[in-house]
């Protein structure tokens, strides 16, 4: 099959979405799949830093059942961390959850020494990535995750973007060695790829072809990018969307091919613009295939509490702002 | 309790893994001679008595580990290794050479014997208490012995370690304090008090006892003491001096990181080796 005719299908496959979100959170996903991996293998543990009932919900009582495989440390990430590198380094197969913020920047030192630095191997699991905090506003929106942790040598950094991914990655990276952060929703969000799809850590996922402007972005902005391309067809602005849930190692290769294909480059990113997604792209751009290039993403600020319908718009993170910047990026294309 | 013959031939061991410290920061030229110092007699006891291993093959699944927190004093841990066959000795000449195997502070991926790569005080324990709940866990029988300076525990990391120690009931974990009251900067008393290091870790639920550290009797006792008692996690103080066995260096307030010249070493081991 050409390149050519699996992008056609997959345009096809986008054409008339309705880009609801799914009846199924992701921390159901989330939950379900611990527990099915806790089962399967009883090296399998779970670390939690009392905030398991936000992503297990009622299902802690289940993970229950398998003694020895979730450990609720308490209110203390810096610790947890550690010991799951510790229960890593003796056998084990960690994940340990806590929401973006404290995982990230309570526990930065631990996963550089304790993880990255000592070759551990444990994945370590942020939830409520940036506006997706919601109601708990500023203290719990990390739009500095990713930028907290992307200079960390050997760091793999994941973004699932919708159910299917996030129970495929989960179920792949209980099979590898290494330091992951995986950068997870709790709440619903929009699917976007069929059961079947499979998923390469390192290569990004052309969701959508086009010929004039690539949209490269990430989480929940993967729907927002779709909705986007779809409003700059009716206005015969051919827009391709990447889905880049691979933030390191970075797929620049297909970076690379969608600026030489199609010109111009926007990122869209449920972050911050300094040292994220928008940030890789630009790197690897300017170093090989400048184009123009637009960021969507949060510039500088600090979150605060709002529904996602208003956080979005507050911070400029809607489908209607990608089609604004794609229209400038390409129009800055020379010729 | 240990033999004449046990007695003699620790505290032999223990001259031997202070003269190789001694050696190893004279041959580059600097070290963290204070903290190193300090542990030369636990070390002894412990890669001379208590510890399981078996050092053609230091990732044997049945031995005991030890992480040493303060991964600052790897140079005493590197004697004590490659005296007891780990690596060459020849290797001792190395540290802090460019491309060595032998780094200031321990390191995992580098050196065959140590377990855990440390050197950002305050994370050793965490590490330790989840290879000791790992262990726990499966079933095994394996020790988990732990450094940490009196300074270090300073870092609350260690605290957040004691909690959750103490809550998973780790008996296979023990814990040495290296008390011996001075950091970088100045006496420990000074800058942020312990105050009773036994007392706070009673407090958490730990089982403490508190001994000379330079007296290898004392400490191979408390350690065979701890593992007889169940149920909590066990932590030693141990009352040591910075800097000992050093002639230059021992008892100094700035000993933690000196320069070391040929002619210091030469004094510090002649001294060691006259006992």
């Amino acid at each position: 099959m050409t390149e050519e005719r699996m992008c056609s299908q997959k345009t096809d496959r986008f054409a008339g979405k309705t880009y609801e979100v799914s009846a199924r959170k992701m921390a159901e996903v989330y939950a379900d799949t611990m527990i099915r991996l806790m089962n399967d293998n009883s090296d399998v543990v779970e670390l939690e830093a009392d905030l398991g009932a936000c992503i297990m919900g009622g299902k802690m009582d289940e993970i229950g059942r398998y003694p020895g495989q979730l450990i609720n440390c308490g209110i203390q990430e810096a610790n947890m961390v550690g010991v799951a590198c510790g229960l890593a380094a003796a056998g084990k197969i960690p994940f340990a959850h806590s929401f973006a913020p404290f995982i990230s920047r309570r526990a930065n030192d631990q996963i550089f020494i304790s993880g990255c630095y000592s070759g551990a191997n444990v994945r370590l699991v942020g939830s409520d990535p940036g506006i997706m905090a919601a109601y708990n506003g500023g203290t719990h929106m990390p739009f500095e995750d990713i930028a907290a942790l992307r200079a960390f040598p050997g760091l793999t950094i994941l973004e699932p973007t919708d159910e299917v991914m996030l129970e495929k990655l989960l179920c792949m990276l209980a099979g590898e060695k290494g330091m992951y952060y995986i950068r997870c929703a709790r709440k619903a969000v929009v699917p976007i790829y069929e059961k079947e799809q499979d998923f390469t850590i390192g290569k990004g996922m052309v969701v959508k072809d086009g010929r004039d402007v690539t949209v490269i972005a990430s989480g929940i902005m993967v729907a927002e990018a779709l909705m986007a391309a779809e409003r700059l067809e009716e206005e015969g602005i051919s827009a391709r969307v990447v889905d880049m849930f691979t933030i390191k190692p970075f797929d620049e290769e297909l970076t690379l091919r969608c600026a030489e294909e199609t010109g111009a480059i926007v990122t869209a990113e449920n972050h911050s613009i300094y040292n994220g997604l928008g940030s890789a792209v630009c790197e690897t751009l300017c170093e090989n295939v400048p184009v123009p290039v637009e960021r969507i993403g949060v510039h500088d600020s600090f979150g605060e509490v709002g529904d996602m319908e208003y956080l979005k718009k507050r911070f400029h993170l809607t489908a209607e702002d990608i089609v604004v910047k794609a229209k400038a990026a390409a129009a800055r294309k020379k010729g | 309790m240990l033999s004449n013959q046990e007695t003699k031939e620790l505290k032999q061991f223990a001259a031997e893994i202070r003269i190789h410290t001694i050696r190893q920061m004279a041959a580059r030229g600097f070290g963290h001679m204070g903290g190193a110092m300090s542990i030369c007699d636990l070390l002894s006891v412990l890669y001379g008595k208590q510890m399981n291993y078996d050092a053609r093959n230091p990732e044997w699944e049945g031995r005991d580990w030890l992480i040493c927190s303060k991964g600052h004093a790897g140079p005493a841990v590197y004697a004590a290794l490659a005296l007891k066959g780990f690596f060459p000795m020849e290797w001792l000449k190395t540290l802090n050479q460019p491309g060595t195997r032998l780094p200031s502070h321990c390191d995992h991926l580098k050196t065959p014997g140590i377990d855990v790569t440390t050197g950002s005080l305050g994370q050793g324990l965490s590490v330790a208490a989840g290879i000791a709940l790992a262990k726990k866990i499966d079933g095994k029988e394996n020790t988990v012995y732990c450094i940490i300076g009196d300074g270090e525990s300073q870092e609350g990391q260690n605290w957040e370690a004691a909690m959750f120690a103490a809550q998973q009931r780790l008996d296979n974990l023990i814990l040495f304090v290296d008390n011996n009251r001075q950091q970088l900067d100045n006496r420990t008393d000074a800058i942020c008090s312990m105050e009773s290091l036994k007392e706070k870790f009673e407090s958490f639920r730990w089982e403490t006892r508190e001994v000379c550290g330079h007296d290898v009797e004392a400490v191979n006792e408390a350690i065979r003491q701890a593992k007889h008692d169940g149920g909590r996690p066990h932590a030693i103080v141990l009352n040591t001096i910075k800097g000992k066995g050093c002639t230059f260096a021992e008892n100094q307030l700035k000993n933690h990181h000196i320069n070391v010249t040929k002619d210091q070493a030469a004094e510090a081991l002649k001294a060691l080796k006259n006992g």
